[in-house]
């Protein structure tokens, strides 16, 4: 090396590039930016406070006025439509990882990241992490909403937080996926408008609401097996129950089908994301 | 002593609906601790050379070192000796100044107690001490600025390079941000600086290259390219066409300079300054001839891109800020239409 001329200004911790070494900054970075983007969120509470009016909207509006004309074969509509509810607003809520890095990427704060020597993978990760925390808050306030209204899970705290495991997975997942729209967008408002069509015919062509067996026979097949209704069929049968569910299947069938999917979709989207991120310029 | 910069050849292309060569071979050194400025108008190319020096961008042609380092190569290596500010001020909105400088310190791998020491001097440092727990929101385009450079600084780098550090600036933060670079140099820093104002680049730069559509037409101290240019500008406006003609011929007479006749406006590079007004002056009068406008200026970039190419600094629009994001770029056309309006006079009579 020719570069021994440069001596350090600042005691740097020592720059080994060990795998183990990467893997610590790695880490470490990615810490740093989780902290920093749930800094963002609580200096604007405003904005935290209306991401859950939305979906506590959603809930009144079904609980009390649509819910009286759908019949469900399952126990009470209420217990049919929370486990919908909560998987549409945490997918919902991943919109905001493509808002998030859009806004980044446009008011420059990524051009200082690449030019620093932290790793390289940590801005995805400390976006989608703070997202994931923000997740699970948006879930906690849509839990205790549910219960106001006459949501009762009934197999018990480690199945109903079991649930909440798989739809919290399932929502990083997707946050994988809005990272990548984002990288994609121009700038924060068109990747906000860019999003929402991509989400929309996914929650509502689905088994979150309704039953499939209401929507036309062509719709079925990709209304029970697509995604996000398969998640909201294997938190339905963890909270209220198999039976209560009355899905047609076992709780396993869709709990495993829920994992392969989001497991499926996490190896499909963080290559396709880290790589828009190098190459974008 | 390793070259500070040294920059051979470079080329970049970006590949759009119309392929623009930002950078068409472009070639330059920079001596260790000392300030180079690259100086152009919008969409020359300085923007993308700090990109590709910074190893934010990868060149398509030619080699950019840094200390020794090839900024492709070695990418990580050089991120730990440079600090960049940027002329979009890419510090967090949503964060205070501190939390905003303790990020990039921890970022930059620092130890925590030098990150908590840094903050603490830097805030002190650029005047930001009182501000440093509000939120950005609060504060003003002068002290963004200054906390952008501050968090270029964090890290103590052997290399700063500064994007158009001033740009949209008001006179008065501009000279705050001028004092604290010169503090910087003065510490050994090597600064390369990327400038459209002749005042700044010949205020803080030792060596200076001229860029124009992606090449290198011109390379010298401030002094040289000055005295290659005449030190001051007279501009003269007329009533007619006619007069403004007559007027050229006036002004030929009175020194090397050949005076440029537009419309019924004349401007000519002269040597000393108030000396060359009086006799313009006398020699008008002689002449019956009565200007509508008088001025003595300092020569703007666009007198230096005159004479070394023929050619103003045409506004390019879109094509020529092609590796920008329409928010910038919108944002690049405001600050010049403010520009415009409030153009530097070192002196005026009318």
């Amino acid at each position: 090396m020719t570069t021994a001329t440069v001596a350090p200004t600042v005691s740097r911790a020592p720059h080994s590039t060990g795998v183990l070494a990467n893997l610590r900054w790695l880490v470490k970075d990615t810490l740093t930016l989780t902290r920093r983007n749930i800094l963002a969120v609580t200096r604007i509470p405003e904005a935290l406070f209306f991401s859950t009016v939305q979906p506590i909207m959603f809930v009144l509006l079904f609980r009390y006025v649509f819910g009286g004309a759908i019949h469900t074969s399952a126990a009470s509509y209420v217990d049919y439509l929370m486990p919908g509810i909560f998987v549409q607003t945490v997918a919902f809520g991943s919109v905001s990882t493509s808002i998030g890095l859009a806004d980044d990427l446009q008011k420059g704060i990524i051009e200082r990241f690449r030019a620093l020597p932290m790793s390289r993978g940590a801005v995805l990760l400390g976006r989608t992490t703070a997202d994931l925390l923000r997740n699970i808050f948006v879930i906690i306030v849509m839990t205790v909403v549910g219960l106001l209204v006459g949501f009762r899970p009934t197999t018990g705290v480690l199945y109903y937080l079991a649930g909440i495991g798989v739809i919290l997975f399932f929502a990083y997942a997707l946050s994988w996926f809005f990272a990548i729209v984002g990288l994609s967008a121009p700038n924060s408002e068109t990747a906000q408008v860019m999003s929402f069509p991509l989400i929309f015919p996914l929650t509502f062509v689905s088994a979150a609401f309704v039953p499939v067996s209401s929507m036309p026979s062509w719709m079925q097949g990709f209304a029970t097996y697509q995604p996000v209704s398969v998640v909201v069929s294997a938190c339905r049968c963890l909270m209220i129950g198999a039976k209560a569910a009355n899905t047609g299947h076992s709780t396993s069938f869709w709990v495993v089908q829920a994992l392969l999917w989001t497991v499926g979709l996490l190896i499909l989207f963080i290559p396709i994301a880290i790589n828009r991120y190098r190459t974008r310029t | 002593m390793t070259t500070a910069i040294e920059v051979t050849d470079l080329a970049k292309t970006f590949k759009g609906k119309r392929e623009v060569r930002a950078l068409d071979g472009v070639s330059f050194a920079v001596e260790p601790g000392t300030v180079f400025g690259l100086l152009g108008p919008n969409g020359s190319g300085k923007t993308t050379a700090v990109r590709v020096l910074t190893t934010i961008l990868r060149p398509d042609g030619g080699s950019a070192r840094v200390l020794g380092n090839d900024v492709v190569k070695k990418a990580a290596l050089v991120r730990t000796l440079i600090g960049l500010a940027g002329q979009y001020a890419a510090v967090d909105e949503n964060l205070t100044g501190r939390e905003n400088l303790q990020m990039v310190g921890n970022l930059n791998h620092l130890p925590g107690s030098v990150v908590s020491t840094r903050t603490v001097e830097l805030l002190e440092q650029f005047n930001l001490a009182d501000a440093g727990d509000r939120p950005l929101k609060t504060y003003s385009g002068g002290m963004r600025r200054r906390l952008d450079l501050a968090a270029a600084l964090v890290a103590r780098p052997s290399v700063l390079f500064l994007d158009e550090p001033t740009t949209g600036l008001d006179p008065q933060s501009r000279n705050d941000l001028w004092e604290v670079i010169e503090t910087l140099v003065g510490g050994g820093t090597t600064v390369l600086l990327t400038t459209q104002y002749l005042e700044e680049a010949d205020r803080l730069a030792s060596t200076l290259a001229v860029i124009d559509h992606g090449h290198v037409i011109a390379e010298g101290t401030p002094e040289s390219m000055k005295a290659d240019l005449g030190a001051t500008v007279l501009e003269v406006g007329l009533a007619t066409i006619d007069d403004a003609r007559r007027t050229g011929t006036l002004l030929d007479a009175l020194g090397p300079h050949e005076p440029l006749v537009n419309g019924t406006l004349v401007e000519v590079t002269v040597d000393e300054g108030p000396q060359t007004a009086m006799l313009a002056l006398r020699a008008l009068d002689n002449d019956g001839i009565t200007p509508t406008a008088f001025k003595l200026r300092e020569p703007s970039l666009d007198d230096v891109f005159l004479s070394l190419t023929g050619h103003r600094t045409e506004s390019e629009g879109e094509d020529a800020d092609a590796d920008l994001t329409p928010r910038q770029r919108r944002r690049k056309k405001r600050l010049a239409d403010v520009e415009q309006v409030l153009p530097v006079a070192t002196g005026e009579y009318s």
